[in-house]
């Protein structure tokens, strides 16, 4: 085990803990690099969602676990984007431009959503952003001059310095882990600074924070438009991948696939985002090989253990049938989400820290280590 | 003139008068403790103070400057500091992070500085770290500096409550019970450091309290309160001998 010695106030500051934490990271990194020279376009094309989910799920980060604002409404901040873009791409503006102009006018109407959402907290808040998410999907709809509406619109591949870059290019590749990591370092540098710990302190305890100094209206609205803005982002980039936007993509389906992202990573560390985007785009191969293999592998077994001819492609037929149905998908997210947070509410990366600590502590690692603690009953809480 | 001042202060509740027209006065310096049976509006008057309440009528004066209608987070900034009576920190942060929230009233930095985090949010958050490791040396909470408040005992947390009050640098500080929940040793210790406020660091104190061997070892001064209205107010003594004082408590 290594124990931290700090003897300067750097050594609370800096990103980077100490030297392992950059070779492993300088590691990961080299990997990515090279990854568009060795993995295959499929694989390629689900590191660019990956990417594109992550990035997604760091601005739902800053918002709902860092300031504990609940949000379904991010699917609209992502359309907000990528309607953007679209829309200025048809008049020919620089990639440059039309890039940094969806992430303002989300974040700008992130913040036109954060002021109402001030005075709602919890639930009401989840509604309120879900009933945001509505109106802008029935805009994109009805808006027909703009969004071309339910035909949807064409995308273009970008044009970087007068180059055009396809959707399937490592450049493209490249562009969407930039923006992942500018946008995860930007994080980063905030939450080790004032603003950050406002964020954390409101989700915590407003009064306190309020009481420490903390314009908790302000920090708020705040983080409602940094956390859009990074969404809109997030959704040039989306359009760009897809190469076709309609309003159906930006459903209530998506924004609960974003709070997946969270949910499962874990809603503490920004790693949870990452390793939840991962699970969230790997679910759909997944779901492919479900409903290609799965029923040969089972009728396989059936037919081993003595089922006849007869009986064996009825088994087949079945599961075919189960692995085919309609929904399927969302009842797994919604088992996945249950189990997540009854057995395991701080996420994949909470699994991996146990993990790492069993190692670290071996043989000596307690099962109560993580025991959740007790709370203080708080009898009179200003709210 | 004095330097912090309640005029009339009331607050109602429909027909419940939960301060009725109290008047103190605070000289700098000063250690000043608000006594009363439960219900009294001891911390009513300390929610007026930090605007977490809007006052039914009555005025508050800090450094001669009318307070009332400041909104909630300015208090702060002003120099006027609280504690709460059941704990409100930030549970899922470090204590050291607590702490610097603490110093938020200080911090200069735009956001757009701290999404690059220039040399200057450096510079600016080394110093915050400095006088936040002052405090945390006062306080001797050196080897909870990096532990989750989650996970930190009852009487801990009351010590860093008071520490993240102290990280504002504060002129006129709110202790909100300051010494419930504690056990003997703790309330000596929280004594001491009370003084020291005063002593030290010049810090005016404003506290409610219970503990009456408390009330007596640190305050110059004592005010006596039964529903919302004041009793009596004087030297620890003299409250405490008060005949409405006794009634209150004892029933007459």
């Amino acid at each position: 085990m290594r124990f931290l010695f700090k003897t300067d106030y750097e050594d609370d500051i800096r990103l980077f803990p100490h030297s392992g934490y950059v070779v492993s990271y300088g590691v990961l990194l080299a990997a990515l690099l090279i990854a568009p020279y060795v993995l295959s376009s499929y694989l390629m094309s689900q590191l660019v969602f990956v990417c594109i989910y992550a990035t997604v799920g760091v601005a739902l980060l800053i918002l709902t676990g860092f300031t504990g604002q609940a949000s379904l409404g991010h699917a609209a901040f992502l359309a907000i984007g990528a309607y953007t873009a679209a829309y200025l791409q048809k008049y020919n503006v620089p990639f440059p431009v039309y890039f940094l102009a969806a992430g303002a006018l989300t974040g700008l109407i992130g913040a036109m959503v954060g002021f109402p959402a001030l005075r709602l907290q919890g639930i009401y808040l989840v509604i309120a952003t879900i009933s945001f998410a509505f109106i802008v999907e029935e805009i994109l709809a009805r808006w027909e001059s703009v969004t071309n509406g339910n035909e949807g619109m064409r995308v273009k591949a970008l044009s970087l310095l007068g180059v055009a870059v396809s959707r399937d290019s490592p450049t493209f590749y490249f562009l969407c882990l930039a923006v992942l990591v500018l946008t995860i370092v930007g994080t980063l540098n905030l939450l080790r600074s004032p603003t950050g710990r406002a964020f954390v302190a409101i989700r915590d305890s407003e009064t306190a924070a309020r009481s420490m100094g903390v314009n908790v209206a302000l920090y708020k609205v705040k983080s409602f438009a940094i956390s859009a803005a990074i969404t809109g982002f997030a959704g040039v980039l989306f359009a760009h991948k897809l190469s076709f936007i309609s309003p159906e993509m930006f459903t209530l389906q998506l924004s609960i696939e974003f709070i997946i992202v969270i949910l499962i990573g874990g809603t503490f560390s920004l790693h949870g985002a990452v390793l939840g985007a991962i699970f969230i785009v790997m679910i759909d191969p997944f779901l492919t090989y479900l409903k290609d293999d799965m029923p040969g592998i089972i009728a396989g077994i059936a037919a081993t253990f003595g089922a006849g001819t007869q009986s064996a492609a009825n088994v087949h037929s079945k599961v075919a049938a189960f692995a085919s149905l309609n929904g399927l998908k969302g009842a797994i997210y919604g088992i996945i989400i249950v189990l997540f947070v009854l057995f395991e509410p701080l996420g994949l990366y909470g699994r991996w820290l146990k993990i790492k600590l069993f190692f670290q502590l071996f043989p000596l690692y307690k099962r109560a280590t993580f025991k959740r603690q007790k709370i203080y009953v708080k009898s009179e809480r200003n709210r | 003139m004095s330097y912090f001042r309640a005029e009339n202060l009331s607050l109602h509740f429909g027909g419940l008068k939960a301060v009725d027209a109290v008047s103190f006065a605070l000289e700098k310096g000063e250690i000043l403790s608000i006594i009363g049976p439960n219900g009294a509006g001891k911390s009513s008057i300390f929610n007026l103070i930090s605007r977490i309440y809007q006052p039914t009528s009555g005025r508050i004066f800090f450094e001669d400057q009318d307070i009332t209608e400041q909104p909630p987070y300015d208090i702060a900034r002003l120099g006027i500091a609280r504690t709460f009576q059941n704990i409100e920190l930030f549970e899922n942060a470090t204590v050291l992070s607590n702490l610097l929230v603490g110093r938020h009233r200080h911090s200069t930095t735009q956001l757009w500085q701290e999404l690059l985090f220039l040399p200057s949010v450096r510079a600016n958050e080394k110093l915050h770290r400095r006088r936040v490791e002052q405090v945390i040396e006062f306080l001797d909470l050196e080897p909870y500096r990096d532990k989750l408040i989650s996970g930190l005992p009852y009487g801990v947390r009351k010590v860093i409550e008071l520490a993240r009050a102290l990280c504002s640098e504060p002129k006129l500080i709110l202790l909100d019970e300051p010494s419930s929940g504690l056990n003997v040793e703790e309330t000596d210790d929280m004594s001491f450091w009370i003084r020291d406020l005063k002593n030290e660091l010049g810090i005016t104190v404003l506290m409610v309290e219970h503990d009456m061997s408390l009330v007596n070892r640190v305050s110059d001064r004592v005010i006596a309160l039964n529903y919302g209205r004041v009793l009596a107010m004087g030297s620890p003594a003299e409250v405490q001998q008060h005949p409405d004082v006794v009634a209150a408590y004892l029933g007459a």
